[in-house]
């Protein structure tokens, strides 16, 4: 795929890739003015507080008595306690739909990470009759509307008796992520020098060996990113999650949480202090993804 | 491979040779993407074709059984034709959807348009602006960015309840913000274009983080060399930008705009849940609508998928006509 064919060339070694992050522009270094600067940062603590804001306000609120987020008052804090946080940990079954949620997630980021690596990797490396097909079957899929996707693969899922089990919704979310991060890891591949593979099958490795022991290891910040990008598909998923899911001891949170928003009376005080409650495990992850999210995309999400 | 006539044979020998050098040569490729190719097929490729043909049916949850069957007081089982039960109605389903017979197909095609094109633009916008700033090198940068690409973190259905929480008409900090500089509370989810307003702006919040982080690795693969040359030669700021950072970043914005569409334009939670589609339904998209149509009260699942299908094609043309001019302006992608 020349793609690049009106670009300049980009350099091509996973070295540039991961030093990508530390490589500046030097020369501008110094010379920007003191108005220029306060500008910058102005726009960029402005913009921080914007993609902060609404995050830190229902963590404010979460600590807040139930009168206390029903006022219309502007306060920071008022009475803080933890009655939100006992009230749903201890009194609602979130604990169980948590333990659901993560093991649902985990095992979509587990399998994903292996599917898309290996396909990734093929797409990357061998050009095998059906490759551009594949390629362009993985675009189409990011298409599909889950309307129409739901009702037959319920259908599916009721014939393999996995109605009302965690699994259903493992497979379920891997079709959704696989398709997006073997695309990205196949442009993270493309990165590494072929070099490395020759050199590996000169020493004896065979395609598997050298995938596994060579390709693999450098393509740490990629698998990082799709990693994130897999458990996140699956943490935050609600439409397969209700189609599937029936009893209360199997919902995972983001269906579980459906409950605590009744019609006309929505419990705000609860809801807040849940919303932190399921937004840490997504930040633990982001942290450790965060520092490979660039270099991990530069090649990734990328190429066509 | 079977061939039927007789003359074939030696095209059939010759096909299971190239078959089987084919596989020599590349089974460990085809061993890699097996397991993706086959749980494709079983989720991905079934589903639509079955979704297609329920197209042409009537079927919903109601009528989906040929018989019923009944327990007879003997014990056996008595099984007679279902009198209501689905049937072949043709193209009817279309008919019905495309002039408004059932939803409102082409007010809810209309929304989604400014949805997509808004969210789209935005994104872009927003996330090739910050991706700039971020990518010099100065104090707390890797601060900034962990802190601007914090929301990607966050799960839509909690992002879509804490924009709710904020603009709530009663308790909402939005209002109190207003009230507190004496304007009146704005009810936010009471008109199309207000409700609209804050689904778009929680989508915006959600999405730069995506296309920020994209570009900003595009950037890192614009060699250092040609900023500094035209630096050399005088090129301004903007000049240096236009001519060199826009250029360089064109193969990324291609994919990441085409990406950002389909996503957008299939984005289900926040409009289901921030506006729920008040007032009236005005603002539902057509995944939304689509939904609420079909899933509402009896499961009409002929009808979800005459909405699918209709999604999915307009998708489609929309990216062939956006590869084609691609390439017509030259990019070979």
């Amino acid at each position: 795929m020349a793609q690049m064919t009106t670009t300049p060339p980009i350099p091509a070694s996973p070295t540039a890739a991961s030093l990508g992050t530390v490589r500046v522009n030097r020369p501008r270094r110094g010379r920007r003015s003191v108005g220029a600067s306060i500008a910058l940062h102005g726009t960029l603590i402005l913009a921080s507080l914007i993609a902060l804001g609404p995050i830190a306000w229902v963590v404010l609120s979460s600590f807040k008595p139930g009168y206390a987020v029903q006022s219309t008052e502007i306060t920071l804090v008022k009475d803080p306690t933890f009655a939100n946080y006992e009230y749903v940990l201890f009194e609602t079954n979130f604990p169980i739909w948590f333990l659901n949620s993560a093991i649902v997630a985990g095992l979509t980021m587990l399998i994903g990470i292996f599917f898309s690596a290996t396909t990734g990797y093929a797409l990357s490396r061998f050009n095998f009759p059906g490759r551009r097909g594949l390629m362009m079957v993985f675009l189409v899929t990011q298409m599909f509307p889950v309307s129409i996707l739901i009702v037959p693969i319920y259908k599916i899922m009721a014939d393999l008796g996995l109605i009302n089990t965690l699994p259903a919704l493992v497979i379920a979310y891997l079709t959704i992520a696989v398709p997006f991060c073997a695309w990205m890891l196949k442009g993270y591949f493309d990165s590494i020098p072929t070099s490395l593979d020759e050199a590996a099958s000169l020493d004896g490795c065979g395609p598997f060996r050298t995938f596994y022991r060579v390709i693999l290891p450098l393509a740490r910040p990629a698998i990082a990113v799709t990693g994130f990008y897999a458990f996140l598909t699956a943490w935050g998923e609600v439409a397969y999650a209700s189609a599937f899911i029936q009893t209360d001891d199997k919902y995972t949170l983001a269906y579980g949480l459906q409950q605590f928003v009744p019609q006309f009376n929505p419990q705000w005080e609860y809801l807040t202090a849940a919303a932190v409650l399921v937004t840490i495990p997504a930040g633990i992850v982001f942290l450790f993804a965060q520092k490979h999210l660039v270099s991990g995309l530069t090649a990734g999400g990328t190429k066509g | 491979m079977s061939t039927v006539t007789a003359d074939a044979a030696p095209r059939s020998a010759g096909l299971s040779t190239t078959l089987r050098r084919s596989w020599d040569k590349h089974w460990a490729a085809w061993a890699m993407v097996v397991p993706v190719v086959a749980v494709l097929a079983v989720l991905i490729f079934y589903p639509l074709v079955n979704g297609i043909w329920l197209t042409f049916t009537d079927q919903t949850e109601a009528n989906q059984v040929a018989e019923i069957c009944t327990k007879s007081i003997t014990g056996g089982e008595v099984c007679r034709e279902n009198p209501n039960a689905w049937s072949f109605v043709g193209l009817d389903n279309y008919i019905n959807v495309l002039t408004g017979k059932v939803g409102e197909f082409w007010q809810w095609t209309g929304t989604t348009l400014i949805w997509t094109a808004a969210g789209v633009a935005f994104h872009y916008g927003l996330g090739l602006g910050l991706a700039v700033m971020i990518h010099r090198e100065m104090r707390f940068r890797g601060l900034y960015r962990v802190m601007l690409v914090l929301p990607w973190a966050v799960p839509a259905f909690i992002s879509a309840f804490a924009w709710k929480f904020l603009f709530n008409e009663r308790l909402g900090l939005v209002n109190s913000v207003l009230n507190a500089i004496g304007v009146d509370s704005v009810a936010w989810f009471a008109n199309k274009s207000t409700a609209l307003f804050v689904a778009v702006v929680t989508n915006i919040w959600l999405g730069v983080p995506f296309m920020m982080v994209a570009l900003l690795g595009g950037m890192q693969s614009i060699p250092e060399e040609l900023y500094e040359s035209a630096e050399i030669d005088g090129a301004t700021p903007w000049q240096r930008f236009r001519n060199i950072t826009l250029p360089g970043l064109r193969p990324v914005s291609m994919t990441v705009i085409l990406l950002g569409t389909i996503w957008t334009f299939n984005m289900f939670p926040i409009i289901f849940l921030v506006t729920e589609g008040q007032p009236a339904g005005s603002t539902e998209i057509l995944v939304t609508g689509a939904f609420r149509a079909a899933f509402e009260g009896i499961r009409n699942y002929s009808l979800a998928s005459t909405y699918g299908v209709l999604i999915l094609s307009i998708l489609l043309i929309f990216s062939v006509f956006y590869r084609r001019v691609l390439r017509k302006q030259g990019e070979v992608w």
